[in-house]
């Protein structure tokens, strides 16, 4: 029996007087693609970085593979973890970027090499191993000696997933990870993360690629105003949507 | 007054000895200034970006006061007080000192701006593969803000040259008093101010050339 | 140690040290201004087609940028009589003061003369008008709102330096508190208050070009 990679509960986060996410469940089994989307501002950015604590969240759990993250109930009182906690469990889960978020002053290689040297105490050679291993997958072996800055957007977006890959994350998180993209570019990315799936990674992915999430996911998720406004089969959804909201969403996206 | 070139030079050589160890002097103070102020400089840069509100407060007002405040008169109070507390300072370090707090002011800033530069995704990057805090500064933060930091720091390492002019102020024997005393003693007045000034120029034009040459080495290719 | 603090000697003579803090602010705004006329011209030869334009005007900026301003005041004053220019103590590090701030204020106006697009400069000379007109209607009230700012840290500084006019006898600001230090041997007290004055001075220099930035600030 199989229990959750991910599971969210009653996840609600403010910011200040604002309330952003009202109550957010959702869970995730090994394998899952789920795809999130939503207008700007619905919270699903939000909900994807409180699961791994680059944002704080007011109330609610998130599990990841059976641990509660970021805060803990001692004594009745629920305390927020201490950061070498955190940052453990930070490992839990890779995170790709929408502005790729690469270290320029490390090649392709060095970056993707850092994570598993300095948190994982890998060997140097081993890691060094698992960095090619990763370029290679995502195609771009030959430009490993490459710096950020000579890299085109496309290819430093690879090299940012590569990077939270070969950490061997429980789950990865997509934060719109080809809205900084010329539109030329999005399909090597898009090309990658389909990859991904076919072998059975776990994925939770925020985007605006409508047909990707079409074609890709096994559910999808579309949020509005910091609530789950529905959930199901992509097929399903986006063929019937069953509010509203959703119904003008995907007219004013650009599925059709 | 006029002298011949001959009597000039002539008297250059007789001086040639406290001369070069005036700028030995020079060359020493405000080395010294540097390092330490350097050092100095990034804990105050560390405290304004990423210190507690009191501490940013104490650290603002501290690096306010220190920068409204003329260097001269940093090092005649550093002179003055620390002589009159009874502490045994030479004049050289008493001027040292008060240099240093002078650059780790200047430095502190350059630091806190060069931090502050570095896009907040870096910071998200690296906790999101599970780095620290202390091992995302020294892997990230740290080799980034240095390459930010290198042109402006070697304009602050110049400033030093310059200000350590002002110790011959205090009676310490740099290259300045050193000319002074030549002075006193041939009036050759003219030669000797614009051969301290010379040197002093060609000091600080190695400084500048040799950072453009750091910074051009450790630029990241693109 | 036994030092009480004791701030009614300086109480005093404070207004020596007032005194002392407006020739201070003389020596200043004399310096400043004329040195805004060298940085003024100095930046436009920098900029300017003619190559020996810009290689005097880059030794001028390089000279004063790299030599000590010490040096250069004790030159105008004790070695420039050697060639018979005598000048008082005043006069001489007004002068002294001026030629220092050129090469810095040229520097700033150059980088202000950069920052106006060079399409604007193209425009005027299509209406028609004279590269002087250009010059005064054009591209100086631009340029004057982008330098502001550096401009201002620039003026700061350069009050900050006529406290080396102490260095030959006049008796500004850091000449007068010296004077009280060696007098009353209140060293503490004396250093504190000519600090608090010039760091309050400053800060009053801040606000004012913070207000004239907003004041001359082109709506957008």
């Amino acid at each position: 029996m199989a229990s959750n990679i991910l599971e969210i509960q009653n996840l609600h986060k403010r910011f200040g007087a604002v309330e952003v996410l009202k109550g957010i469940d959702c869970a995730m089994k090994q394998g899952d693609v789920v795809c999130v989307i939503g207008s700007s501002g619905s919270g699903k950015t939000t909900m994807l970085r409180c699961i791994n604590m680059l944002e704080d969240f007011s109330e609610g759990t998130i599990r990841i593979d059976d641990q509660d993250i970021g805060y803990e109930i001692r004594n009745g009182v629920r305390r927020r973890k201490s950061e070498k906690e955190i940052a453990r469990q930070r490992a839990l889960t890779g995170m790709a970027f929408q502005q790729f978020n690469l270290f320029p002053h490390m090649t392709a290689t060095e970056n993707i090499m850092l994570g598993l040297v300095k948190v994982k105490n890998m060997h140097r050679d081993q890691a060094h191993a698992i960095a090619e291993k990763w370029l290679d997958r995502v195609g771009l072996l030959e430009r490993r000696d490459y710096y950020p800055g000579q890299l085109s957007g496309g290819q430093q977006q690879r090299v940012a997933i590569a990077r939270a890959i070969a950490m061997s994350p429980k789950l990865m998180l997509f934060d719109e990870v080809t809205s900084a993209l010329d539109p030329e570019l999005v399909n090597e990315v898009l090309l990658v993360i389909k990859d991904l799936a076919r072998e059975g990674m776990t994925m939770l992915l925020v985007t605006h690629e409508m047909r990707f999430a079409f074609e890709v996911s096994s559910r999808v998720i579309f949020m509005n105003q910091g609530r789950i406004g529905e959930e199901g089969d992509p097929r399903e959804m986006f063929l019937n949507p069953k509010t509203e909201r959703l119904a003008e969403f995907l007219k004013s996206s650009t599925f059709n | 007054m006029d002298f011949t070139l001959t009597q000039i030079l002539h008297q250059l050589w007789i001086a040639r000895i406290p001369i070069v160890q005036g700028l030995g002097v020079t060359m020493a103070a405000a080395a010294l200034a540097i390092v330490a102020g350097s050092v100095l400089g990034v804990g105050v840069g560390l405290a304004l970006t990423y210190g507690t509100r009191t501490l940013r407060w104490l650290t603002r007002a501290y690096t306010d006061f220190i920068r409204g405040t003329p260097v001269l008169v940093l090092v005649l109070a550093s002179y003055y007080i620390l002589g009159a507390a009874g502490v045994q300072l030479s004049p050289f370090q008493a001027g040292v000192l008060a240099l240093a707090v002078f650059c780790s002011s200047h430095v502190g800033e350059i630091v806190r701006g060069a931090l502050q530069a570095i896009p907040i995704g870096q910071i998200e990057a690296a906790k999101a593969i599970g780095l620290t805090f202390p091992q995302t500064f020294r892997y990230v933060l740290l080799p980034l803000a240095i390459r930010q930091v290198l042109p402006t720091w070697v304009n602050t390492a110049a400033e030093m040259v310059k200000a350590s002019t002002l110790l011959s102020i205090i009676g310490v024997g740099d290259l300045l008093l050193a000319s002074q005393e030549v002075i006193s003693r041939t009036f050759m007045s003219l030669p000797f101010y614009f051969f301290a000034g010379f040197l002093y120029f060609t000091v600080n034009f190695a400084i500048e050339h040799f950072g453009r040459y750091v910074e051009r080495k450790t630029q990241i290719p693109s | 140690m036994d030092y009480v603090l004791n701030f009614s000697v300086v109480w005093r003579s404070f207004d020596h040290l007032l005194g002392g803090l407006g020739l201070s602010l003389l020596l200043a705004l004399g310096s400043i201004l004329i040195g805004i006329v060298i940085g003024l011209v100095v930046s436009f030869a920098l900029v300017s087609p003619s190559g020996i334009a810009r290689r005097l005007a880059g030794l001028y900026v390089t000279v004063t940028r790299n030599t000590p301003l010490l040096v250069l005041v004790l030159f105008v004053y004790f070695a420039l009589p050697d060639l018979g220019i005598r000048l008082g103590d005043i006069e001489s590090f007004v002068a002294t003061l001026a030629i220092y701030s050129g090469g810095y204020l040229a520097e700033v106006f150059r980088a202000g003369l950069l920052s106006v697009p060079k399409g604007l400069s193209e425009a005027g000379q299509a209406i028609g008008l004279k590269k002087m007109q250009i010059r005064l209607s054009i591209m100086m009230p631009i340029m004057f709102r982008n330098v502001l700012p550096a401009l201002g840290s620039t003026v700061i500084s350069l009050f900050k330096d006529t406290s080396l006019a102490a260095a030959i006898a006049v008796p500004e600001l850091t000449f007068q508190a010296r004077k009280i230090n060696v007098e009353s041997f209140r060293v503490v007290e004396t250093w504190i208050v000519a600090s608090l004055l010039y760091v309050c001075t400053c800060a009053v220099l801040a606000m004012i070009f913070r207000r004239v930035e907003r004041h001359l600030a082109i709506p957008r």
